[in-house]
C-alpha cells in the first residue's frame, strides 16, 4: 500500500528497542507564502531567523507559564519515555516526548541560561544538555513537532504536569514566526475564516448537502426531520466539524444528533459563517487566530440570536469548546445560563435519555459488538457533565442506552491513558501517511484484542479526525474501514422517532433504556 | 587563609545563589500568566481538590507511580531519604535551646535521619543504573544528569563515612555553622570527609537554580496539575489576552 511496512502487531504491547533516525525523514509539506501571509506570518525563512527564533522564544516564555516551568523542570527520569503513540510505532528515540521537548530545550538552555551560556563558552554545551541553533535543529524540529498530535499522555505520566504538547504548539509557532508554517494546517484556517469551515463548502453548497440527508431520513424513517440551516431565533446553535456534512462515517453522526433534536423538540440550527467546530488555531498553537475562528461562532451566536450553543462530535474541537471558549469568545452573558456553554452533544442526548425523552430499539445494534476509543483531546483536555471523568463515563452511558454488545479496551488504553488515533494535532494529512499509520499502532492493538478476544466487530469515536483516521488506516492492520462508527450513528439507528413506522407509541416495551 | 574561612565565604555564597536564584525563578513563575486553562484532565473541579492533587503529586509522586514503578521507587525512596537527612541536620544550625531542639534531636528522628543516607544512595543507585543500562534513559541523559546523581551520592556516602566510620568534631562543626549565622567566623575540623561532603553540598547550592534541580518549585506552578477544572463556568483572562479585547468591545 506505501513505501513503508505497516508495524505487525503484538498481543502484548511490547517497548521497542530505539532506532535512531526511523522517521528523520517524515515531514509535511511546508506552506507556501500564500498560505503564510493570510495568517501574518512571513512567506519564507526569514534572513535572520536564529535572532527571531530566539526572540519569539522569550516572548512566548513570558506569556505562557506553563512553558517556561516545562523548559526548566524536566529531570530527564523517563517516566514519559514509553508513554507517545508515535515512540511505540516508530521506534525512533525523537518520539519520546522527553527528547521530542529536549530538541527545542537545548536551545533554550543554550541561549537563555547560565549554565548553558557558560558551558557554550567553553565549547562544550552539550554537558548541560544546551545546543546550538543552526539550519540541522531548525530541520529537526519541523520534522519532530510535527510527529506530535498534542494528545497529552505524557502529560498523565510526567511527574511534573510537563505537557509535550505546550511545547510542541510553541515550536511551531516560533517556527511560522520565521517563515517556516505547515501547509496542512495553514490552508484550512484561511479556509475556515474566509469561507466559514474547513472544507470551503459555502452556504449554497451547504443547504444543498443538507436537502439531501433531510430526504435521505425521510426516506428511512418516514419523518421529516429538519436539519436547519441559519435560521434565526432558534433555541440552539449546532457547532459541528466540517466533515459531518459529507464524510463517512460523519454524517451518519449529524443525522444521529438532528434526530434527538427532532424528538426532543427543541429548535436548533446550524450556522454557514460558523460551520466548522475544529479550531486550527490550537494546532500551530496561536492563540491569537484561536481566538479569531472562536469569535466566528460569538457572531454566528448573535446574529441568530440563540440561547444554547452545542458541539458535534469532534476531539481538539471540544476542548478548545470546553476549556478555551469562554476565555477566547466569552462572556457568554446573552446565552440561556441554565445550561452549561457550551455543552457537548453527548451531554445533550445523555441528558435526553435520562429524562426519558427518547426511545430506542437497542436490537437495531445487535449486529454489532462495540467499543469505545476515548478520543485524546476529549479525554484530557475536557470534560462533560459536572464530575471529572463525566468525558469518559457520558459517552459510554450513551452507547450503552442504545445498543447491548458493548466491551472496553485494556484498561491502560482507554480513559485518562487513551492512545491517540495517530491522525490528531493537525497532523491529518496525506504527506504524514507513515507517521499516521505507525502512530496507530497502540490504538489498533488494543483494538485487536478486544476484536480476539471479545469478538468485538466496530470502534466508535466521537472525533471527526479520529473517523477520518481510523477509516485511513484500519486496512493496513488487516480490518475493514467501515469498523469505525460515530457514536451518534449508533443513536441515529436505534432511536425511534415519534410517528416513524417503528413508533409502538404508547406501548414502550421496546424503550429498554437501563 | 585558612579552610574555615574560605568554607564561610563560599557558604555565604553559595546560599546567596541559591536564594537569590531560586527567589528569582520562582517570582517569574508567578509573574508569567498562564492564559489558557490546561489541567491534564481528568481534573479537580474545586480548589481544595486541587490542593489535594498537589499532595499526591508532591508528596506521594503520584503520576510517576502510574508511569513507571521503578522510576518512582527509587526517585521517592531518594526524596524522601533526603527530606530525613536534611531533617536531622537542622540539630547541626539550631542553637541547643531552641524550641525545635526536642524534636530535632530526638533520638528516632535522630536515628531515621541517620539510616536515610543507605537508602538516599540506594535510590540513587537505581536511578543511575536505569541512565545506564536502559536504552531510553540513556538516550535523553546529558552528563550533567549523570554528575548531579554522582554528586548527590557524594554528599550521601560522605555523611555516612562521618556517621558509620570516622566521625568528625561535631560540636567544633556546630559552633561553625552557629558563628556562621552571625558572621562570626569560627575553626572548621579539617578532616576530608567534612570537607569534601560540606564542598559537594555548596557545590549543589549553586547548581541549584540554574539547573533542572528547580523541579522543585516548578511542580508548583506547573499548570496541568495546579489549575481548577472551572473553564465553563469562570473566564479566565490573562492581561496580555485582555489586550486584544478591545477591538471585539468596538465591533460588537
Amino acid at each position: 500500500m506505501a513505501d513503508f511496512e505497516t508495524p505487525e502487531l503484538q498481543e502484548y504491547s511490547v517497548v521497542p528497542k530505539l532506532e535512531k533516525g526511523t522517521m528523520a525523514g517524515s515531514a509535511p509539506f511546508i506552506a507556501k507564502p500564500q498560505f503564510q501571509e493570510p495568517l501574518g506570518y512571513p512567506g519564507e525563512l526569514v534572513d535572520n531567523w536564529e535572532e527571531k527564533v530566539i526572540t519569539k522564544m522569550d516572548d512566548l516564555r513570558g506569556k505562557y507559564r506553563g512553558f517556561q516551568v516545562f523548559l526548566d523542570s524536566c529531570v530527564k527520569c523517563g517516566a514519559c519515555t514509553d508513554k507517545c503513540h508515535y515512540y511505540l510505532g516508530t521506534k525512533d528515540p525523537k518520539n519520546m516526548p522527553v527528547a521530542r521537548q529536549d530538541l527545542l530545550r537545548k536551545v533554550y538552555r543554550r541561549y537563555s541560561t547560565f549554565a548553558g551560556k557558560f558551558f557554550g563558552a567553553l565549547g562544550i554545551p552539550g554537558f548541560v544538555g544546551a545546543a546550538d541553533l543552526n539550519k540541522e535543529v531548525l530541520d529537526d524540529w519541523y520534522s519532530y513537532f510535527h510527529q506530535c498530535s498534542q494528545c497529552r499522555r505524557c502529560s498523565v505520566y510526567c511527574p511534573y504536569g510537563i505537557d509535550t504538547a505546550e511545547i510542541s504548539m510553541a515550536a511551531r509557532e516560533i517556527m511560522a514566526t520565521v517563515g517556516v508554517g505547515q501547509k496542512y494546517c495553514n490552508q484550512i484556517i484561511a479556509k475556515a475564516q474566509t469561507i466559514g469551515n474547513n472544507l470551503g463548502l459555502p452556504q449554497p453548497a451547504l443547504l444543498d448537502t443538507l436537502e439531501g440527508l433531510e430526504e435521505e431520513v425521510e426516506e428511512d424513517t418516514g419523518v421529516a426531520v429538519k436539519f436547519p440551516l441559519d435560521q434565526k431565533g432558534c433555541d440552539i446553535l449546532l457547532i459541528t466539524p466540517s466533515a459531518d456534512f459529507f464524510a463517512e462515517p460523519h454524517v451518519d453522526g449529524l443525522m444521529g444528533y438532528a434526530k434527538v433534536f427532532h424528538e426532543s423538540g427543541i429548535s436548533w440550527t446550524m450556522s454557514s459563517s460558523a460551520s466548522e467546530a475544529a479550531n486550527f488555531g490550537m494546532f500551530i498553537g496561536s492563540y491569537e487566530t484561536m481566538r479569531t475562528l472562536s469569535l466566528r461562532i460569538r457572531e454566528a451566536a448573535l446574529e441568530l440570536g440563540v440561547k444554547r450553543i452545542i458541539f458535534g462530535e469532534c476531539g481538539h474541537a471540544w476542548r478548545v469548546a470546553y476549556s478555551f471558549l469562554n476565555t477566547l469568545a466569552g462572556p457568554w452573558d446573552f446565552l440561556d445560563q441554565n445550561y452549561p456553554i457550551p455543552q457537548h452533544i453527548c451531554e445533550f442526548t445523555n441528558d435526553m435519555i435520562e429524562k426519558d425523552e427518547l426511545k430506542f430499539d437497542k436490537s437495531a445494534n445487535d449486529h454489532m459488538t462495540l467499543t469505545f476509543h476515548d478520543s485524546c483531546n476529549v479525554a484530557r483536555g475536557s470534560r462533560m457533565g459536572d464530575k471529572p471523568g463525566g468525558q469518559m463515563d457520558i459517552p459510554r452511558a450513551v452507547i450503552k442506552a442504545v445498543c447491548n454488545n458493548y466491551v472496553d479496551m485494556p484498561n491502560d488504553t482507554i480513559g485518562e491513558a487513551t492512545f491517540c488515533c495517530g491522525g490528531g494535532g493537525g497532523l491529518l494529512t496525506d504527506d504524514l501517511m507513515e507517521l499516521r499509520v505507525k502512530g496507530a499502532q497502540p490504538r489498533m492493538e488494543a483494538y485487536k484484542s478486544t476484536v480476539d478476544n471479545s469478538g468485538v466487530t466496530n470502534l466508535v469515536a466521537i472525533c471527526a479526525i479520529c473517523k477520518s483516521q481510523f477509516t485511513k488506516v484500519l486496512p493496513y492492520y488487516g480490518f475493514g474501514m467501515t469498523d469505525i462508527l460515530s457514536l451518534h450513528q449508533l443513536v441515529s439507528d436505534a432511536i425511534i422517532l415519534t410517528g416513524s413506522e417503528d413508533d409502538t407509541s404508547e406501548d414502550s416495551d421496546t424503550n429498554e433504556s437501563e | 587563609m585558612s579552610a574555615s574561612v574560605v568554607y564561610a565565604l563560599a557558604f555565604y555564597l553559595a546560599s546567596a545563589i541559591f536564594i537569590i536564584g531560586v527567589v528569582r525563578k520562582i517570582v517569574q513563575y508567578a509573574k508569567i500568566p498562564a492564559p489558557l486553562k490546561i489541567p491534564t484532565m481528568p481534573a479537580p473541579t474545586t480548589q481544595a481538590g486541587v490542593v489535594v492533587r498537589m499532595f499526591t503529586e508532591v508528596v506521594l509522586f503520584n503520576s510517576l507511580f502510574k508511569s513507571n514503578k521503578w522510576i518512582w521507587i527509587f526517585g521517592w525512596m531518594f526524596h524522601f531519604a533526603l527530606l530525613l537527612a536534611v531533617f536531622r541536620h537542622l540539630r547541626y544550625v539550631i542553637p541547643a535551646d531552641s524550641f525545635l531542639m526536642p524534636l530535632i534531636g530526638h533520638e528516632i528522628v535522630q536515628a531515621f535521619g541517620k539510616y536515610a543516607g543507605f537508602a538516599m544512595l540506594a535510590g540513587l543507585g537505581g536511578l543511575f543504573a536505569r541512565r545506564i543500562f536502559v536504552d531510553r534513559v540513556r538516550y535523553i541523559s546529558s552528563p550533567s544528569d549523570y554528575a548531579m546523581l554522582l554528586l548527590i551520592m557524594g554528599i550521601a556516602g560522605t555523611g555516612l563515612m562521618m556517621s558509620f566510620v570516622e566521625h568528625t568534631d561535631i560540636v567544633m562543626l556546630k559552633e561553625f555553622m552557629l558563628g556562621l549565622l552571625i558572621f562570626n567566623i569560627q575553626p572548621l575540623p579539617s578532616d576530608t570527609n567534612l570537607l569534601v561532603h560540606l564542598g559537594l553540598v555548596i557545590a549543589l547550592m549553586i547548581i541549584f537554580p540554574i539547573s533542572k534541580l528547580l523541579h522543585a518549585p516548578g511542580v508548583f506552578f506547573s499548570p496541568t496539575r495546579n489549575q481548577v477544572d472551572n473553564a465553563r463556568t469562570k473566564r479566565h483572562l490573562a492581561p496580555w489576552a485582555a489586550e486584544l479585547e478591545a477591538d471585539r468591545k468596538a465591533g460588537e
